[in-house]
């Protein structure tokens, strides 16, 4: 069957299940706008190219499927570029597919011309310029499985606009990719090292990070904590992949991580570290993390280990199939740990939480953002999907929300993009328009890709944002206060429009809590109602997060607190 | 840990851009390339890219790992760690005037250095040899008044399987 290239284009988006584009067209990408027009395809109009990756990217967190996005070439192709890297800090499986000038005038400075392919060379897992219609189909297919194996990662398709008109012979059968991953399957020696640095330590604790959530491997992380009594710490990224609400759970650790968690890895003796790259907001100084433990790191991607943190015992391999081996090993062998020894270290960490509980005081008139956090989770009873924006709302959320399942809370880790939140929620609420879906967003953040308002409205895709609005660029002003003293250098956003209004001039539904008491009537209005809604929580204005590793500190010293001011 | 030259072999799928790729992110992860050799093997579909970087161990272990997470790099190998061979090779113009003369026929004698070309005004020598000859013979190039040269990286060839 001879096919355009715009239709091979389709036909294999559908044949890799893709229910859903995020996109924007222009010239390069007219004719194959034209063939969207008579296709089943849904197609949601963003109102900025990096709202499109966003929403592509939160589709893929929430739903571990491949994320889609079309933009046209130069600018739409740049707009793109936050968006690509976002999903490659966090390895998130996106394929975007760009508009390109005609072949001939590559590289001629042709309107609308922009090398899209070496722009986004280092914030792509790979990407691709199709050259010729013979390498269409194959290059397509490619990208996807590129996409979503080994570890996963956005995938860029330039695609020429000659190269999309013309046509080809097209035979799903003759399409011949090429397999690129090798797939380690960790040794059995291993798994004995494992058995035998676990059967020596007292203090065991498990470190479970995004590559838990991006291997499904959840189930067997859970089991293996729950199964011999690991207590479990956990990344960012990692929130989720082990139950909140599970005692052995000790929240996050790093920068804004508990006290009793950044405690435990300061003085267990074995970490076991699934999932993890040990980035530095994670670790503090690198000298004293986990100085009194073995350390013992699953990854897939051989370039994370001993990237940091050099380890004791390396695995590379999948960590659902490597943690399912562990389990099966360590029950073959009867492992069990010594009841008196692990008694001892959990009553050690619940002693410490007892001493630092996370915390915080709602006195007064003034609306606390934990409060808001708090009850959100009260009011939905955590039966919902949380998107974040970058600063305090994200740190609060990640430290009072808890989080029982995998693939709930999506939020930029590694890049920490401000703007993320509200095009993650409307890619998430596309893939599960029955759940709720909650954007929790700072002042500042929600500025940054508002516009994307007007598609929620526009294909009533009913996400809810919290604001939490400090009138300030909350995160900055707190390092500018503990470490500038004081001086708050453009950070105030007290210049701001009216969120109410602003929610009613895009056509969603605006409401507004300015007392404490106010704060779970609006929650509980704002999530019943079958819209898109923004809440605006006028909050206190000088709240920080705590506790806090100051940059360059051990993970152990932790600021805990200031005094209370209000 | 010590630092010292690693002479790296990377095969590659012959892809337009895939240069670009490595050379990109290792430059953009702050990684120098010191020397580099590229061209296709026995098949056109498959290039080897020879690089040499210096580094301590732990440095080209990252290097190493994080070229094999490049979709179109097939095999890495540090042949620094592996029984291997290694050449380098220049090529060299030598402007003959009255008073250099004698030497430079002396020299080229003297050495075995090949002659490529040869004008009443210049000669082109080709050598090669590893890294202490190389740098033996522009010892003994230099006082005879190099007009231009070219070096080229170093190749390298791990002499078992
Ligand atoms: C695109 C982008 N620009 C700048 C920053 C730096 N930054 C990190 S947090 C922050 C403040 C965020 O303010 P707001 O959204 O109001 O959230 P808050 O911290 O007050 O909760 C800024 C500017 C960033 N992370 N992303």
């Amino acid at each position: 069957m001879k096919l355009k290239g715009t239709q091979i284009l389709l036909k294999i988006l559908e044949e890799e299940n893709v229910e859903i584009i995020f996109g924007y067209p222009g010239g390069t990408v007219l004719d194959i706008y034209d063939c969207l027009y008579h296709s089943k395809l849904k197609h949601i109009l963003v109102r900025h190219e990096q709202g499109a990756v966003h929403a592509a990217d939160g589709y893929a967190r929430a739903t571990g499927k491949v994320g889609v996005c079309l933009v046209t070439s130069g600018p739409g192709a740049t707009n793109t570029v936050t968006g690509i890297a976002t999903a490659n800090m966090d390895s998130i499986p996106i394929v975007v597919f760009t508009g390109q000038v005609p072949t001939g005038l590559i590289g001629n400075d042709a309107f609308q011309e922009c090398d899209i392919t070496g722009i986004t060379r280092p914030c792509t897992k790979h990407n691709f310029l199709v050259r010729n219609i013979e390498e269409l189909a194959a290059t397509i297919k490619e990208a996807f499985h590129i996409a979503r194996t080994g570890r996963p990662g956005p995938v860029l398709v330039d695609l020429p606009k000659n190269v999309m008109a013309e046509e080809i012979e097209y035979d799903p059968a003759n399409i011949k990719i090429r397999n690129y991953e090798v797939f380690h399957k960790p040794a059995p020696k291993k798994m004995a090292q494992v058995f035998e640095m676990l059967f020596h330590a007292k203090k065991p604790l498990i470190m479970t990070g995004g590559g838990v959530i991006l291997g499904k491997a959840s189930l067997e992380l859970t089991q293996l904590a729950q199964k011999y009594q690991i207590p479990v710490t956990g990344t960012l990224m990692g929130l989720g992949s082990f139950p909140g609400t599970d005692q052995l759970w000790q929240g996050m650790l790093g920068m804004h991580g508990t006290y009793y968690a950044n405690m435990a890895v300061s003085h267990c003796d074995l970490l076991i570290a699934v999932g993890v790259r040990f980035d530095d907001r994670v670790t503090g100084t690198i000298e004293t993390f986990a100085s009194n433990a073995q350390i013992i790191q699953i990854d897939i991607d051989p370039s994370s280990i001993n990237k940091n943190v050099v380890v004791d015992l390396p695995i590379i391999g999948e960590t659902k199939a490597t943690l399912k081996d562990l389990m099966k090993f360590l029950a073959d062998h009867n492992y069990a740990p010594v009841p008196a020894q692990r008694k001892a270290w959990l009553a050690q960490i619940a002693e410490w939480k007892e001493k630092v509980p996370l915390t915080y005081c709602q006195n007064g008139k003034i609306i606390k953002p934990q409060y808001v956090i708090q009850k959100l989770h009260e009011v939905t009873k955590g039966d919902v999907i949380i998107t974040t924006e970058v600063g305090q709302n994200q740190m609060w959320t990640a430290q009072f929300f808890s989080f029982d399942k995998p693939n709930t809370f999506i939020s930029s880790g590694g890049l920490g993009t401000m703007g993320f939140g509200l095009p993650a929620a409307i890619g998430v609420k596309c893939a599960f328009p029955d759940k709720q879906v909650v954007d929790i967003a700072g002042d500042g953040s929600i500025q940054m890709n508002i516009q994307e308002l007007a598609t929620a409205a526009q294909y009533k895709i009913n996400v809810k944002i919290v604001i939490l609005n400090n009138g300030y660029l909350g995160m900055v002003r707190q390092w500018q206060e503990l470490f500038y003293e004081k001086r708050y250098s453009y950070t105030d956003m007290t210049y701001a429009p009216d969120f109410v209004k602003l929610a009613e001039a895009y056509g969603i539904v605006g409401l507004r809590a300015t007392k404490p008491e106010e704060v779970e009537a609006v929650l509980k209005e704002g999530l019943d109602m079958n819209k898109p809604v923004l809440m605006d929580f006028t909050v206190s204005r000088e709240e920080c997060v705590y506790p806090m590793v100051r940059p360059g500190a051990s993970i152990s010293e932790m600021t805990l607190d200031r005094e209370i001011t209000n | 840990m010590e630092k010292k030259e690693h002479i790296i072999s990377i095969l590659v799928y012959n892809k337009p851009d895939v240069l670009a790729r490595i050379a990109g992110t290792l430059g953009g992860k702050g990684y120098n390339i010191e020397s580099l050799c590229v061209n296709t093997t026995t098949s056109y579909e498959i290039s080897k890219i020879v690089m040499t970087t210096v580094g301590n161990q732990a440095t080209v272990t990252r290097i190493e790992n994080q070229l094999r997470r490049f979709v179109d790099v097939i095999q890495v190998d540090d042949l620094t760690n592996i029984e291997s061979i290694h050449r380098e090779m220049i090529l060299v113009r030598l402007n003959i005037t009255s008073d250099k003369k004698d030497q430079i026929k002396k020299a080229i004698d003297t050495y075995k250095w090949k002659v490529l070309l040869l004008s009443d005004s210049y000669v082109v020598l080709e050598i090669t040899g590893d890294k202490p000859q190389i740098d033996f013979a522009l010892a003994r190039l230099e006082p005879l008044g190099i007009a231009d040269i070219t070096r080229t990286g170093i190749v390298a060839l791990q002499l078992e399987d």
